[in-house]
Protein backbone atom coordinates (compact mmCIF):
# COMPACT_ATOMS: atom_id res chain seq x y z
CA UNK A 1 0.00 0.00 0.00
CA UNK A 2 2.92 2.36 -0.05
CA UNK A 3 1.70 3.59 -3.34
CA UNK A 4 -0.68 5.94 -1.68
CA UNK A 5 2.10 6.94 0.00
CA UNK A 6 2.76 11.01 -1.01
CA UNK A 7 5.12 13.62 -0.16
CA UNK A 8 3.91 16.87 -0.44
CA UNK A 9 2.93 18.03 -3.69
CA UNK A 10 2.89 14.61 -5.28
CA UNK A 11 -0.02 13.52 -6.72
CA UNK A 12 -1.69 16.85 -6.55
CA UNK A 13 -1.67 18.29 -10.13
CA UNK A 14 -2.48 21.65 -8.97
CA UNK A 15 0.13 22.22 -6.63
CA UNK A 16 0.46 21.72 -3.14
CA UNK A 17 -0.66 25.10 -0.93
CA UNK A 18 -0.43 27.10 -4.40
CA UNK A 19 -4.09 26.98 -4.47
CA UNK A 20 -6.32 30.01 -4.45
CA UNK A 21 -7.45 30.65 -0.80
CA UNK A 22 -11.48 31.05 -1.78
CA UNK A 23 -10.97 27.28 -2.09
CA UNK A 24 -11.00 27.35 1.63
CA UNK A 25 -14.56 28.51 1.67
CA UNK A 26 -15.87 26.65 -0.43
CA UNK A 27 -14.43 23.29 1.28
CA UNK A 28 -15.74 24.58 5.16
CA UNK A 29 -19.24 25.62 2.96
CA UNK A 30 -21.58 23.87 5.43
CA UNK A 31 -23.67 23.33 1.47
CA UNK A 32 -20.84 21.99 0.22
CA UNK A 33 -22.35 18.26 -1.19
CA UNK A 34 -20.52 15.65 0.97
CA UNK A 35 -23.34 14.39 3.06
CA UNK A 36 -22.96 16.45 6.42
CA UNK A 37 -26.09 18.40 6.06
CA UNK A 38 -27.32 14.78 7.94
CA UNK A 39 -25.44 14.63 10.72
CA UNK A 40 -25.91 16.71 13.70
CA UNK A 41 -22.18 16.35 15.20
CA UNK A 42 -23.45 14.99 18.79
CA UNK A 43 -26.24 17.22 19.17
CA UNK A 44 -30.09 15.29 18.34
CA UNK A 45 -28.87 12.40 21.63
CA UNK A 46 -27.21 15.98 23.43
CA UNK A 47 -30.83 17.70 22.82
CA UNK A 48 -32.66 14.34 23.60
CA UNK A 49 -30.51 14.03 26.68
CA UNK A 50 -31.68 17.41 27.78
CA UNK A 51 -28.02 18.51 27.72
CA UNK A 52 -27.86 21.02 24.95
CA UNK A 53 -31.25 23.35 25.12
CA UNK A 54 -30.51 27.11 24.51
CA UNK A 55 -27.98 29.05 23.01
CA UNK A 56 -25.41 28.49 26.34
CA UNK A 57 -25.78 24.95 25.92
CA UNK A 58 -24.72 24.81 22.49
CA UNK A 59 -21.83 26.60 22.73
CA UNK A 60 -20.72 24.48 25.68
CA UNK A 61 -21.32 21.89 23.48
CA UNK A 62 -19.62 23.45 20.22
CA UNK A 63 -16.84 24.37 22.53
CA UNK A 64 -16.46 20.70 24.36
CA UNK A 65 -16.57 19.42 20.69
CA UNK A 66 -13.75 21.95 19.73
CA UNK A 67 -11.26 21.13 21.81
CA UNK A 68 -11.43 17.57 21.68
CA UNK A 69 -12.36 15.33 18.81
CA UNK A 70 -12.64 19.26 17.00
CA UNK A 71 -8.39 18.98 17.48
CA UNK A 72 -8.04 15.38 16.90
CA UNK A 73 -9.90 15.69 13.48
CA UNK A 74 -7.94 19.22 12.81
CA UNK A 75 -4.48 17.95 13.05
CA UNK A 76 -5.54 14.43 11.40
CA UNK A 77 -6.49 16.92 8.47
CA UNK A 78 -3.42 18.89 8.90
CA UNK A 79 -1.04 15.91 8.50
CA UNK A 80 -2.85 14.68 5.70
CA UNK A 81 -2.16 17.89 3.58
CA UNK A 82 1.28 17.88 4.86
CA UNK A 83 1.79 14.53 3.23
CA UNK A 84 1.68 12.04 5.90
CA UNK A 85 1.14 8.90 5.02
CA UNK A 86 -2.93 8.53 4.48
CA UNK A 87 -3.22 5.09 5.77
CA UNK A 88 -1.24 5.52 8.97
CA UNK A 89 -3.53 8.60 9.64
CA UNK A 90 -6.12 6.22 8.98
CA UNK A 91 -5.39 3.85 11.31
CA UNK A 92 -4.41 7.04 13.91
CA UNK A 93 -7.97 8.12 13.80
CA UNK A 94 -9.52 4.50 14.26
CA UNK A 95 -7.37 4.11 17.47
CA UNK A 96 -8.64 8.01 18.69
CA UNK A 97 -12.04 7.13 17.80
CA UNK A 98 -13.77 5.00 20.57
CA UNK A 99 -17.17 4.69 19.61
CA UNK A 100 -17.79 2.41 16.81
CA UNK A 101 -20.57 3.97 15.59
CA UNK A 102 -18.83 7.52 15.14
CA UNK A 103 -16.02 5.43 13.58
CA UNK A 104 -18.51 4.02 11.15
CA UNK A 105 -19.99 7.29 9.93
CA UNK A 106 -16.36 8.92 9.80
CA UNK A 107 -15.74 6.37 7.17
CA UNK A 108 -19.07 6.90 5.82
CA UNK A 109 -18.45 10.88 5.81
CA UNK A 110 -15.07 10.11 4.31
CA UNK A 111 -16.56 8.01 1.38
CA UNK A 112 -18.61 11.10 0.89
CA UNK A 113 -16.28 13.91 0.68
CA UNK A 114 -13.89 11.92 -1.23
CA UNK A 115 -16.92 11.31 -3.95
CA UNK A 116 -17.58 15.32 -3.92
CA UNK A 117 -13.45 16.23 -4.01
CA UNK A 118 -12.44 13.79 -6.76
CA UNK A 119 -15.49 15.28 -8.99
CA UNK A 120 -14.33 18.79 -7.60
CA UNK A 121 -10.46 18.85 -7.44
CA UNK A 122 -9.52 15.69 -9.07
CA UNK A 123 -6.16 14.64 -8.39
CA UNK A 124 -4.32 11.18 -8.34
CA UNK A 125 -3.35 11.28 -4.73
CA UNK A 126 -7.73 11.05 -4.29
CA UNK A 127 -7.56 7.82 -6.35
CA UNK A 128 -5.21 6.36 -4.60
CA UNK A 129 -7.21 6.84 -1.39
CA UNK A 130 -10.22 5.41 -2.89
CA UNK A 131 -8.66 2.31 -4.20
CA UNK A 132 -6.67 1.89 -1.49
CA UNK A 133 -9.57 2.02 1.24
CA UNK A 134 -12.51 1.22 -0.87
CA UNK A 135 -15.20 1.21 1.99
CA UNK A 136 -13.84 4.86 3.10
CA UNK A 137 -10.93 6.46 4.68
CA UNK A 138 -11.44 8.49 8.27
CA UNK A 139 -13.48 11.91 7.27
CA UNK A 140 -10.54 14.49 8.01
CA UNK A 141 -7.70 12.25 5.98
CA UNK A 142 -10.52 12.72 3.31
CA UNK A 143 -10.47 16.01 4.32
CA UNK A 144 -6.82 17.15 4.49
CA UNK A 145 -6.29 15.36 1.03
CA UNK A 146 -9.22 17.44 -0.21
CA UNK A 147 -7.47 20.44 0.95
CA UNK A 148 -4.26 19.31 -1.11
CA UNK A 149 -5.98 18.76 -4.03
CA UNK A 150 -7.76 22.14 -4.31
CA UNK A 151 -4.08 23.69 -3.73
CA UNK A 152 -4.63 24.49 -0.01
CA UNK A 153 -1.62 24.11 2.78
CA UNK A 154 -2.02 21.71 6.18
CA UNK A 155 -3.32 25.22 8.18
CA UNK A 156 -6.31 25.82 5.79
CA UNK A 157 -7.39 21.76 6.25
CA UNK A 158 -6.86 22.52 9.92
CA UNK A 159 -9.03 25.18 9.75
CA UNK A 160 -11.79 23.44 7.20
CA UNK A 161 -12.31 20.84 10.55
CA UNK A 162 -11.96 22.73 13.36
CA UNK A 163 -14.50 25.01 12.13
CA UNK A 164 -16.45 21.77 10.93
CA UNK A 165 -16.57 20.15 14.40
CA UNK A 166 -18.91 23.42 15.64
CA UNK A 167 -20.85 24.27 12.60
CA UNK A 168 -22.41 20.95 12.07
CA UNK A 169 -23.63 20.78 15.78
CA UNK A 170 -24.91 24.79 15.33
CA UNK A 171 -27.10 23.81 12.44
CA UNK A 172 -28.33 21.48 13.92
CA UNK A 173 -29.66 22.91 16.93
CA UNK A 174 -31.45 25.32 15.15
CA UNK A 175 -33.53 22.37 13.29
CA UNK A 176 -34.24 20.26 16.04
CA UNK A 177 -34.59 23.43 19.18
CA UNK A 178 -35.68 26.10 16.86
CA UNK A 179 -33.07 27.64 17.94
CA UNK A 180 -32.88 31.59 16.74
CA UNK A 181 -30.54 31.12 14.01
CA UNK A 182 -29.21 34.46 15.17
CA UNK A 183 -28.17 33.28 17.98
CA UNK A 184 -26.58 30.24 16.86
CA UNK A 185 -24.49 32.55 14.76
CA UNK A 186 -23.04 34.34 17.38
CA UNK A 187 -22.17 31.06 19.43
CA UNK A 188 -19.67 30.36 16.47
CA UNK A 189 -18.69 34.25 16.27
CA UNK A 190 -17.97 33.95 19.91
CA UNK A 191 -15.80 30.93 19.43
CA UNK A 192 -13.70 31.92 16.09
CA UNK A 193 -10.92 32.95 18.68
CA UNK A 194 -10.95 29.57 19.77
CA UNK A 195 -11.28 28.35 16.32
CA UNK A 196 -8.27 29.54 15.44
CA UNK A 197 -6.05 28.68 18.02
CA UNK A 198 -6.90 25.16 17.63
CA UNK A 199 -6.34 25.15 14.05
CA UNK A 200 -2.90 26.63 14.54
CA UNK A 201 -1.99 24.03 17.24
CA UNK A 202 -3.33 21.20 14.81
CA UNK A 203 -1.53 22.40 11.96
CA UNK A 204 1.37 22.70 14.06
CA UNK A 205 1.07 18.67 15.26
CA UNK A 206 -0.07 17.74 11.54
CA UNK A 207 2.99 19.07 10.29
CA UNK A 208 4.93 17.26 13.23
CA UNK A 209 3.20 14.15 12.24
CA UNK A 210 3.96 14.27 8.71
CA UNK A 211 7.81 14.30 9.83
CA UNK A 212 7.41 11.73 12.58
CA UNK A 213 4.82 10.02 12.28
CA UNK A 214 1.24 10.02 13.25
CA UNK A 215 1.81 8.31 16.82
CA UNK A 216 2.89 12.17 17.54
CA UNK A 217 -0.86 13.35 16.94
CA UNK A 218 -2.84 14.47 19.90
CA UNK A 219 -5.22 12.55 21.33
CA UNK A 220 -7.95 14.72 23.73
CA UNK A 221 -11.42 12.59 23.43
CA UNK A 222 -14.82 13.69 24.93
CA UNK A 223 -16.57 10.32 26.79
CA UNK A 224 -20.14 11.72 26.77
CA UNK A 225 -20.02 12.85 23.14
CA UNK A 226 -18.90 8.83 22.85
CA UNK A 227 -21.67 7.25 24.85
CA UNK A 228 -24.43 9.66 23.34
CA UNK A 229 -22.96 8.55 20.04
CA UNK A 230 -23.67 4.68 20.60
CA UNK A 231 -26.93 5.18 22.11
CA UNK A 232 -27.97 7.45 19.53
CA UNK A 233 -26.98 4.89 16.99
CA UNK A 234 -29.39 2.79 18.59
CA UNK A 235 -32.52 4.75 18.05
CA UNK A 236 -34.86 3.66 16.04
CA UNK A 237 -36.57 7.01 15.05
CA UNK A 238 -34.06 9.71 14.69
CA UNK A 239 -33.69 13.01 12.16
CA UNK A 240 -29.86 12.71 11.77
CA UNK A 241 -27.79 10.32 10.98
CA UNK A 242 -25.17 10.94 14.02
CA UNK B 1 -5.15 -3.83 9.11
CA UNK B 2 -8.75 -2.27 9.68
CA UNK B 3 -11.96 -4.74 10.55
CA UNK B 4 -14.65 -2.96 8.76
CA UNK B 5 -13.32 -2.85 5.01
CA UNK B 6 -12.30 -5.90 3.64
CA UNK B 7 -14.16 -5.40 0.44
CA UNK B 8 -13.40 -3.65 -2.74
CA UNK B 9 -15.64 -1.99 -4.92
CA UNK B 10 -13.71 0.53 -6.68
CA UNK B 11 -17.01 1.58 -8.80
CA UNK B 12 -18.28 2.89 -5.98
CA UNK B 13 -16.46 5.55 -6.69
CA UNK B 14 -17.87 6.45 -9.72
CA UNK B 15 -19.08 10.36 -9.08
CA UNK B 16 -22.51 10.38 -9.62
CA UNK B 17 -24.61 9.31 -13.11
CA UNK B 18 -23.62 7.09 -15.26
CA UNK B 19 -23.53 5.60 -18.80
CA UNK B 20 -27.11 4.70 -20.03
CA UNK B 21 -27.26 1.25 -19.73
CA UNK B 22 -24.40 0.53 -17.52
CA UNK B 23 -26.83 0.21 -14.62
CA UNK B 24 -29.49 -0.23 -13.38
CA UNK B 25 -32.08 2.16 -14.24
CA UNK B 26 -32.87 5.44 -10.98
CA UNK B 27 -36.46 6.61 -11.06
CA UNK B 28 -36.63 9.28 -8.04
CA UNK B 29 -40.80 9.51 -6.41
CA UNK B 30 -41.44 12.64 -5.10
CA UNK B 31 -43.89 14.65 -3.72
CA UNK B 32 -46.32 16.03 -0.71
CA UNK B 33 -46.66 14.24 2.04
CA UNK B 34 -49.66 11.44 1.78
CA UNK B 35 -49.79 11.45 -2.06
CA UNK B 36 -49.03 7.88 -2.35
CA UNK B 37 -45.37 7.32 -2.69
CA UNK B 38 -44.96 4.67 -0.95
CA UNK B 39 -48.10 3.08 -2.09
CA UNK B 40 -47.15 3.43 -5.65
CA UNK B 41 -43.71 1.80 -4.67
CA UNK B 42 -45.12 -0.80 -2.92
CA UNK B 43 -47.98 -1.42 -6.20
CA UNK B 44 -44.88 -0.98 -8.62
CA UNK B 45 -42.68 -3.52 -6.78
CA UNK B 46 -45.75 -6.36 -6.90
CA UNK B 47 -46.29 -5.45 -11.02
CA UNK B 48 -42.27 -5.86 -11.63
CA UNK B 49 -40.82 -7.89 -9.02
CA UNK B 50 -41.08 -11.31 -11.13
CA UNK B 51 -39.52 -9.87 -14.01
CA UNK B 52 -37.06 -7.33 -12.82
CA UNK B 53 -34.25 -7.30 -10.26
CA UNK B 54 -35.59 -4.37 -8.03
CA UNK B 55 -34.32 -2.45 -4.77
CA UNK B 56 -35.87 0.75 -3.02
CA UNK B 57 -34.05 3.57 -1.35
CA UNK B 58 -36.34 5.37 1.22
CA UNK B 59 -35.91 9.19 2.91
CA UNK B 60 -37.83 9.14 5.61
CA UNK B 61 -38.43 12.89 7.35
CA UNK B 62 -38.93 10.74 10.22
CA UNK B 63 -36.18 7.53 9.75
CA UNK B 64 -37.79 4.10 8.83
CA UNK B 65 -41.49 4.65 8.75
CA UNK B 66 -41.69 4.06 4.65
CA UNK B 67 -39.04 1.58 5.06
CA UNK B 68 -41.02 -0.66 7.30
CA UNK B 69 -44.32 -0.01 5.63
CA UNK B 70 -42.41 -1.81 2.45
CA UNK B 71 -41.01 -4.99 5.11
CA UNK B 72 -44.60 -5.46 6.63
CA UNK B 73 -45.92 -5.58 3.31
CA UNK B 74 -43.06 -7.65 2.22
CA UNK B 75 -43.02 -6.33 -1.37
CA UNK B 76 -39.42 -6.89 -1.77
CA UNK B 77 -36.76 -8.67 0.71
CA UNK B 78 -35.50 -6.68 3.95
CA UNK B 79 -31.79 -7.00 1.84
CA UNK B 80 -33.16 -4.85 -0.93
CA UNK B 81 -35.02 -2.13 0.61
CA UNK B 82 -32.57 0.64 2.45
CA UNK B 83 -33.21 3.93 4.12
CA UNK B 84 -31.63 7.30 4.48
CA UNK B 85 -31.44 9.75 6.78
CA UNK B 86 -32.09 13.60 5.96
CA UNK B 87 -31.50 15.24 8.76
CA UNK B 88 -34.56 16.71 9.21
CA UNK B 89 -34.34 18.39 5.14
CA UNK B 90 -35.88 15.94 2.51
CA UNK B 91 -35.45 18.16 -0.48
CA UNK B 92 -31.49 18.08 0.51
CA UNK B 93 -31.34 14.78 0.51
CA UNK B 94 -32.03 14.27 -2.92
CA UNK B 95 -31.15 17.71 -4.77
CA UNK B 96 -28.54 19.75 -2.99
CA UNK B 97 -26.12 17.06 -1.32
CA UNK B 98 -27.30 13.97 -2.59
CA UNK B 99 -23.85 11.61 -1.68
CA UNK B 100 -25.99 9.85 1.19
CA UNK B 101 -28.67 8.56 -1.36
CA UNK B 102 -26.05 7.98 -3.98
CA UNK B 103 -24.20 5.06 -1.63
CA UNK B 104 -27.22 3.77 -0.47
CA UNK B 105 -28.09 2.94 -3.89
CA UNK B 106 -24.64 1.72 -4.70
CA UNK B 107 -24.57 -0.40 -1.60
CA UNK B 108 -27.58 -2.12 -2.62
CA UNK B 109 -26.14 -2.53 -6.15
CA UNK B 110 -23.04 -4.40 -4.53
CA UNK B 111 -24.81 -6.03 -2.00
CA UNK B 112 -27.61 -7.62 -4.19
CA UNK B 113 -26.97 -6.84 -7.76
CA UNK B 114 -26.81 -6.26 -10.71
CA UNK B 115 -30.36 -4.76 -10.30
CA UNK B 116 -32.18 -3.61 -13.35
CA UNK B 117 -34.55 -0.89 -10.91
CA UNK B 118 -33.78 1.47 -7.80
CA UNK B 119 -36.53 3.12 -7.14
CA UNK B 120 -35.65 6.31 -4.77
CA UNK B 121 -38.67 7.60 -2.61
CA UNK B 122 -38.56 10.86 -1.49
CA UNK B 123 -38.85 11.68 2.21
CA UNK B 124 -42.13 13.86 1.17
CA UNK B 125 -41.75 17.28 1.23
CA UNK B 126 -43.53 20.52 -0.63
CA UNK B 127 -44.19 21.24 -4.52
CA UNK B 128 -40.80 22.43 -4.92
CA UNK B 129 -38.68 19.77 -4.17
CA UNK B 130 -36.90 18.00 -7.62
CA UNK B 131 -34.37 15.17 -7.77
CA UNK B 132 -31.06 15.99 -8.82
CA UNK B 133 -29.73 14.40 -12.35
CA UNK B 134 -27.09 12.92 -10.54
CA UNK B 135 -29.04 11.21 -8.23
CA UNK B 136 -32.30 9.88 -10.74
CA UNK B 137 -32.56 8.86 -14.37
CA UNK B 138 -36.36 9.87 -14.39
CA UNK B 139 -38.77 10.76 -11.70
CA UNK B 140 -42.20 10.65 -10.98
CA UNK B 141 -44.04 13.39 -8.74
CA UNK B 142 -46.87 11.86 -6.92
CA UNK B 143 -50.03 14.28 -6.48
CA UNK B 144 -53.58 13.12 -4.84
CA UNK B 145 -57.16 14.55 -6.16
CA UNK B 146 -57.98 14.97 -2.31
CA UNK B 147 -54.69 17.59 -1.81
CA UNK B 148 -56.53 20.10 -3.61
CA UNK B 149 -57.48 20.51 -7.23
CA UNK B 150 -55.60 23.36 -8.23
CA UNK B 151 -52.19 21.81 -7.51
CA UNK B 152 -51.79 21.16 -11.18
CA UNK B 153 -52.74 24.79 -11.79
CA UNK B 154 -50.28 25.64 -9.33
CA UNK B 155 -47.80 24.03 -11.22
CA UNK B 156 -43.87 23.83 -9.34
CA UNK B 157 -41.03 22.17 -10.56
CA UNK B 158 -42.39 18.56 -9.23
CA UNK B 159 -45.85 18.95 -10.78
CA UNK B 160 -44.12 20.83 -14.18
CA UNK B 161 -40.80 19.30 -15.19
CA UNK B 162 -41.15 15.47 -13.69
CA UNK B 163 -40.75 12.96 -16.25
CA UNK B 164 -44.30 11.56 -15.03
CA UNK B 165 -47.18 12.97 -13.46
CA UNK B 166 -49.28 10.76 -11.00
CA UNK B 167 -52.71 12.22 -9.56
CA UNK B 168 -53.47 9.49 -7.36
CA UNK B 169 -56.55 8.21 -5.32
CA UNK B 170 -59.24 9.25 -8.25
CA UNK B 171 -61.45 6.98 -6.15
CA UNK B 172 -61.71 9.63 -3.78
CA UNK B 173 -63.02 12.17 -6.00
CA UNK B 174 -66.56 12.11 -5.32
CA UNK B 175 -65.60 12.71 -1.84
CA UNK B 176 -63.64 15.38 -2.03
CA UNK B 177 -65.69 17.39 -4.60
CA UNK B 178 -62.61 17.71 -6.74
CA UNK B 179 -62.55 18.35 -10.80
CA UNK B 180 -60.96 15.87 -12.64
CA UNK B 181 -61.30 17.27 -15.97
CA UNK B 182 -59.87 20.35 -14.63
CA UNK B 183 -56.53 18.68 -13.32
CA UNK B 184 -56.33 17.09 -16.21
CA UNK B 185 -56.49 20.47 -18.46
CA UNK B 186 -54.38 22.15 -16.17
CA UNK B 187 -51.37 19.26 -15.62
CA UNK B 188 -51.85 19.65 -19.51
CA UNK B 189 -51.02 23.31 -19.46
CA UNK B 190 -48.26 23.35 -17.06
CA UNK B 191 -46.79 20.03 -18.93
CA UNK B 192 -47.31 20.31 -22.57
CA UNK B 193 -46.16 16.53 -23.86
CA UNK B 194 -44.82 15.57 -20.36
CA UNK B 195 -47.13 12.69 -19.47
CA UNK B 196 -49.76 12.67 -16.93
CA UNK B 197 -51.65 9.19 -15.27
CA UNK B 198 -54.78 9.50 -13.14
CA UNK B 199 -55.00 6.06 -11.29
CA UNK B 200 -56.16 5.17 -7.47
CA UNK B 201 -52.58 3.37 -7.12
CA UNK B 202 -54.50 0.81 -4.52
CA UNK B 203 -56.85 -0.61 -6.59
CA UNK B 204 -56.62 -3.80 -8.30
CA UNK B 205 -54.28 -2.95 -11.99
CA UNK B 206 -54.46 0.52 -10.73
CA UNK B 207 -50.92 1.09 -10.79
CA UNK B 208 -50.73 -0.64 -14.18
CA UNK B 209 -49.82 2.71 -16.36
CA UNK B 210 -47.12 3.41 -13.91
CA UNK B 211 -45.67 0.19 -14.63
CA UNK B 212 -45.88 0.36 -18.31
CA UNK B 213 -44.19 3.94 -17.98
CA UNK B 214 -41.77 2.76 -15.96
CA UNK B 215 -40.89 -0.57 -18.27
CA UNK B 216 -40.65 1.91 -21.21
CA UNK B 217 -38.44 4.04 -19.47
CA UNK B 218 -36.04 0.99 -18.51
CA UNK B 219 -36.65 -0.14 -22.36
CA UNK B 220 -35.30 2.98 -23.55
CA UNK B 221 -32.33 3.10 -20.94
CA UNK B 222 -31.12 -0.77 -21.94
CA UNK B 223 -31.05 -0.14 -25.64
CA UNK B 224 -29.11 2.50 -25.36
CA UNK B 225 -26.55 0.47 -23.11
CA UNK B 226 -26.16 -2.04 -25.71
N1 LIG C 1 -58.11 6.02 -1.24
C1 LIG C 1 -56.87 5.85 -1.60
N2 LIG C 1 -55.90 5.91 -0.65
C2 LIG C 1 -54.62 5.74 -1.05
C3 LIG C 1 -54.25 5.50 -2.39
N3 LIG C 1 -52.91 5.39 -2.46
C4 LIG C 1 -52.44 5.56 -1.20
N4 LIG C 1 -53.47 5.76 -0.34
C5 LIG C 1 -53.40 5.96 1.13
O1 LIG C 1 -52.88 7.25 1.39
C6 LIG C 1 -52.11 7.24 2.58
C7 LIG C 1 -50.72 7.78 2.30
O2 LIG C 1 -50.07 6.94 1.36
P1 LIG C 1 -48.50 6.79 1.31
O3 LIG C 1 -48.17 5.90 0.17
O4 LIG C 1 -47.95 6.43 2.64
O5 LIG C 1 -48.10 8.31 0.99
P2 LIG C 1 -46.64 8.96 0.89
O6 LIG C 1 -46.48 9.82 2.10
O7 LIG C 1 -46.69 9.80 -0.35
O8 LIG C 1 -45.63 7.87 0.80
C8 LIG C 1 -52.09 5.79 3.05
O9 LIG C 1 -53.06 5.64 4.03
C9 LIG C 1 -52.42 5.02 1.78
O10 LIG C 1 -53.03 3.79 2.07
C10 LIG C 1 -55.31 5.42 -3.36
O11 LIG C 1 -55.09 5.20 -4.56
N5 LIG C 1 -56.58 5.61 -2.92
MG1 LIG D 1 -43.92 7.58 1.94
Amino acid sequence: MSEVQQQPGRGFPGGYGQGPRAALLLLADGRFPAGGHAHSGGVEAAVADGRVHDAASLAAHCRGRLHTTGLVAAALAAAATAGADPLGLDQAADARTPSAALRTVSRRLGRQLLRAARAVWPAPALDDLAAALPRGAHQPVVLGLAAAAAGLGPLDAAYAAAYESVSAPATAAVRLLGLDPFHAAAVLARLAAETDSVAAEAAAAGRRAAADGPGTLPAPGAPLLDVLAEAHAAWPVRLFAS
Amino acid sequence: MHLDHPEVFPERYAHSAAEPGSRALRVGLGGPVGSGKTATVAALCRALRDRLRIAVVTNDIYTREDADFLLREAVLPPERIAAVETGACPHTAIRDDISANLEAVEDLEAAVGPLDLVLVESGGDNLTATFSRGLVDAQIFVIDVAGGDDIPRKGGPGVTTADLLVVNKTDLAPYVGSDLDRMARDAAAQRGDLPVVFTSVRAEAGIDPVASWVESRLAAWTAVGV
